[in-house]
């Protein structure tokens, strides 16, 4: 018996840390990769209050885990679609330095 | 039982996050999101979401993870610089950071009771009840998905492809 | 009710000035012509029309158009009014209106400006027409307005020069400060009226015989303020000797006949405010004398014929005021007619004495024209005598009225009629001067080269432009010659009228009828009357007011006009003199009385001291105060300053704009905690709607 606010705080703290690891690293791939993280760390949240949800009406809810479905699906897209600019920006600026492409700078 | 289990694979997770955020080489820290992803699959077992963690390890694992892996090794990722780009991503970004998650950690363990327990195998949501919903209620989002993942495929192909 | 259409007098114009003015430029000259003498002929005939029907009319006959102005409880209209006071307005306006046109036509011949001239010539009609016709303060001021813009537009009409410019800027802005009296009494009267229509204003005011003084002087005064802007008299008569910038025909029109009478309608027209504060009518007897006087002595010195006509309208102008002063409208206004007549002829005849010398307007350098111009030399003639007052022309007639009615009324009357009668002498005086510098001895053009080299300012004062091609030196252009015929009916008609025009206001005393006064007393009476008398007069309907206070007679009348006679007999003696029988007496007494020859020569310096006294400042506060301090520091400074801060302030936030992931990333963590923490606290409550 785990009460489920152990679940909602791992969330939170794979979150964290995925915020974190945006925020220090520089290359973009790792950059991609702790946004996964941070889709993760949503998943599992919502999984954990469809267990909540389910207790409280008292039969059997699926509405998180289709969205964590839907999460999932969006995410495989968006992985693909992303690598696929990464690519794009390394061939035309040869760097997979996130700083080095701040053509946007004002 | 439950909350040992609980403990070895949230502890395992937090150490794969932490593990992604420390190492240098590209290849290691995707080889600590697998170890992350697939730690949560297991962790979706004990929340009874049994079609999810097979998701988890087929979809994340198995396949992003691997393009992930195809993509460092097609561009030759290898270590990180170090450069200094900017500083405000320290400055605002790590306040900001360590207050989401002191706040969010602060309202989840003060409310606990109001959570609730998760016990093993109540709930258990099975393939086919994700799939009642799906193929009725929603089918119309679950065909625009797969209209999705085709728009993303054309979108990557046209992306990464080799100028002539 | 007759429906006269009275809104057609004023519209006929205004549509030849549109005409003119917006297609005139490409018209053939006849057909500039052809527009602009139709568009001032056909408010003639339709007054002559008037004048038919008048004795079946109901007086006053008003006509309402529609409602203009509607506020709360005050409301003005588009309404016209006829009366014998506007229907006497309006013979001479279109009158002496369509003869001025008639002689432009000869006058204005050689000009570019041809299709302008006319333009703005009806422009004015429309205007001064408006004006007398309005049966409201408003529509007045309407008319009073714009007969100021058209004077602008008419005195600078050769564009060209400086001295053309300054002085319509200069009319302009002196009408503007009399027009602000005006608006101010406008004002008033709405505070205390409610509304500015005269039948309601007069109505209310003779219903009420205790209203006296108070307000109704303060109004009288902001009145009179007005009507010495536009009636160049004392202080704000500056504008009008500058005024002779224009072409003579103006001159003629506007700065004698009608324009500059229009303080002297507008006082008789609210005569009724006047007549209940003896201190405002006090006020016009003075200003009117003093500027009568003071115009004069000015006039005597001056070597432009224009100047000297200029002056000489001044002066008359404030016979005029004298008149209204005195509570003599009928006087005030008889004087205005005939006027009229001699002014404008003196005008038009100078204008073809300036013709024939192809530009030269320095009498010093005129002389001996009489046989070489005979028409123009008759009828300036006539006009001379008639405004020296001689019996039986015009000007005897009206002027002896006001002088009499002057000498016979209370609070120092005598006084004011003795000034008058020196004036008359000098107006004798300078006006045979004219005569006789111009028309007789010998000609002296050839002496303006000696003039010039002792420093005098001789020069052609061109206003056309034959005097432009004309070199002073090679000959006299083509010649001097008679004007053409255009030009010489008008001037042969107006000595006609300068000559009988006064009969019909002869006076009871010297055998007439004084049918004049007894035409216009309906619209102007309570010439003399008190407090006590008005109490009396209105409560026994008020149909048999005295048009003179009982202290007058008619042998009284009759010895006041022998004396007047008599001053002007010697004012003609003394030119005679000086300026003919003694030609060398002139420079010999400007040399003796230098101090105060200067003095004359020089206007007083009056133009000086307001150009220190008034316009300096007013200069030195635009520029310095208003234009640097307040434009430039304040209100520039201001918006600069804000749009300073907005680009300021927008550069430091675009500095959020990096370009780089990471920052983005930062800012985007640390404002997503911050809403975290809001909603957490319910601040968000604030923002959600209820």
């Amino acid at each position: 018996m785990v009460p489920i606010a152990y679940y909602l705080v791992l969330s939170a703290i794979l979150f964290s840390i995925g915020v974190a690891a945006f925020l220090i690293k520089r290359n973009i791939i790792s950059i991609f990769m702790s946004i996964e993280l941070m889709l993760n760390a949503v998943n599992l949240t919502f999984v954990a209050f469809t267990r909540r949800w389910s207790q409280i009406t008292g039969h059997l809810q699926v509405s998180g885990q289709i969205f964590v479905f839907f999460v999932m699906v969006v995410a495989a897209a968006e992985a693909a679609v992303g690598l696929a600019i990464i690519i794009a920006i390394f061939r035309a600026r040869n760097t997979l330095n996130v700083d080095q492409v701040d053509l946007m700078k004002l | 039982m439950h909350l040992t289990l609980f403990i070895i694979f949230g502890a395992l997770c937090v150490a794969g996050a932490l593990n992604l955020l420390l190492q240098r080489h590209l290849i290691n820290s995707a080889l600590s999101l697998i170890v992350v992803m697939s730690s949560l699959a297991v962790l979706y077992l004990l929340l009874g979401a049994e079609f999810l963690a097979a998701a988890q390890v087929i979809v994340y694992s198995g396949a992003i993870m691997v393009l992930f892996t195809f993509v460092i090794m097609l561009l030759n990722a290898g270590r990180e610089e170090r450069t200094h780009g900017s500083k405000m991503a320290y400055i605002a970004g790590f306040p900001g950071a360590a207050i989401l998650l002191a706040l969010l950690t602060f309202i989840f363990l003060s409310h606990r009771d109001s959570f609730g327990q998760a016990r093993l195998g109540e709930y258990l949501v099975t393939t086919g009840d994700l799939s009642q919903v799906l193929f009725t209620k929603l089918l119309l989002p679950f065909e625009v998905t797969s209209v999705l993942i085709l728009i993303a495929i054309l979108g990557a192909v046209a992306l990464a492809r080799k100028e002539h | 009710m007759t429906d006269l259409h009275l809104w057609l007098i004023p519209i006929i114009p205004f549509a030849g000035f549109l005409v003119n003015g917006l297609v005139g430029r490409k018209f053939p000259k006849a057909l500039v012509t052809t527009v602009a003498l139709i568009a001032s002929v056909i408010p003639l005939v339709q007054v002559a029309t008037i004048v038919a029907k008048f004795s079946s009319l109901t007086l006053p006959h008003i006509e309402n158009l529609g409602v203009w102005i509607r506020a709360g409880a005050f409301h003005a209209d588009f309404s016209f009014q006829l009366d014998q006071l506007t229907l006497v307005m309006l013979c001479v306006i279109t009158g002496v209106g369509f003869l001025i046109h008639v002689y432009s036509v000869g006058y204005m011949a050689e000009e570019e400006g041809y299709w302008r001239f006319f333009a703005y010539m009806n422009l004015f009609l429309f205007f001064m027409l408006t004006l007398v016709l309005a049966e409201n303060f408003l529509l007045m001021f309407v008319g009073w307005e714009g007969v100021g813009l058209a004077s602008y537009l008419l005195i600078g009409f050769y564009y060209t020069r400086d001295s053309a410019a300054n002085a319509g800027k200069k009319a302009f802005i002196v009408n503007r400060i009399g027009d602000f009296g005006f608006l101010i009494a406008m004002f008033l009267l709405v505070q205390h009226f409610g509304t500015l229509s005269f039948t309601e204003v007069f109505g209310y005011v003779a219903a009420h015989p205790a209203l006296q003084g108070g307000f109704l002087t303060a109004i009288a005064l902001f009145l009179v303020l007005g009507a010495t802007g536009k009636s160049a008299q004392i202080p704000l008569y500056v504008w009008l000797p500058d005024a002779m910038e224009g072409p003579t025909p103006v001159s003629a029109l506007i700065h004698a006949a009608t324009m500059v009478t229009a303080g002297v309608y507008m006082v008789a027209r609210t005569h009724v405010i006047f007549d209940r504060s003896p201190f405002a009518l006090v006020v016009v007897a003075i200003i009117g004398t003093a500027t009568a006087f003071f115009a004069a002595t000015i006039g005597m010195a001056q070597t432009d014929i224009k100047r000297v006509l200029a002056y000489s309208t001044v002066s008359q102008l404030g016979y005029m005021f004298l008149g209204c002063g005195v509570a003599a409208y009928s006087a005030g206004i008889f004087h205005l007619v005939t006027h009229a007549f001699f002014k404008a002829l003196l005008f038009l005849a100078a204008g073809s004495v300036i013709h024939a010398l192809s530009g030269e307007q320095d009498m010093r350098v005129m002389g001996g024209l009489r046989k070489k111009i005979p028409v123009t030399f008759w009828t300036m003639t006539a006009a001379v005598f008639a405004i020296s007052g001689f019996p039986p022309l015009a000007g005897f007639v009206s002027k002896d009225e006001i002088l009499y009615q002057a000498f016979i009324s209370p609070n120092g009357g005598k006084i004011l009629w003795a000034v008058g009668l020196l004036t008359a002498g000098l107006t004798a005086f300078y006006m045979f001067r004219l005569w006789y510098m111009t028309f007789f001895g010998e000609y002296r053009a050839a002496h303006r080269d000696e003039l010039a080299e002792h420093g005098a300012a001789v020069h052609a004062r061109s206003d056309t432009k034959l005097a432009v091609e004309a070199d002073p030196h090679s000959g006299h252009g083509h010649g001097i010659h008679e004007s053409p015929w255009v030009m010489l009916v008008p001037l042969v008609i107006l000595a006609i009228l300068s000559v009988i025009g006064g009969w019909m206001g002869w006076p009871d005393g010297l055998g007439g009828s004084n049918w004049f006064a007894h035409f216009l007393a309906p619209a102007v009476k309570s010439a003399h009357l008190t407090y006590e008398q008005a109490t009396v007069a209105l409560a026994t309907g008020g149909s048999n007011m005295p048009n003179e206070s009982p202290a007058g007679s008619k042998q009284l009348e009759l010895v006041l006009a022998v004396v007047s006679t008599l001053v002007a007999l010697a004012g003609w003696l003394v030119a005679h003199v000086i300026y003919y029988a003694k030609p060398e007496l002139p420079a010999k007494m400007a040399t003796q009385l230098r101090a105060l020859y200067a003095l004359i020569k020089n206007k007083y310096w009056v133009d000086e001291f307001y150009g220190a006294v008034v316009v300096a400042p007013v200069l030195f506060i635009a520029r310095y105060l208003l234009g640097a301090l307040i434009d430039r520091g304040v209100i520039d400074g201001g918006t600069l300053a804000a749009g300073y801060t907005a680009q300021g302030f927008g550069a430091l936030v675009a500095r959020i704009q990096s370009g780089n992931i990471r920052s983005y990333a930062g800012w985007l963590a640390l404002f997503a905690a911050v809403l975290l923490v809001a909603a957490y606290f319910g601040w968000t409550a604030h923002f959600l709607p209820r």
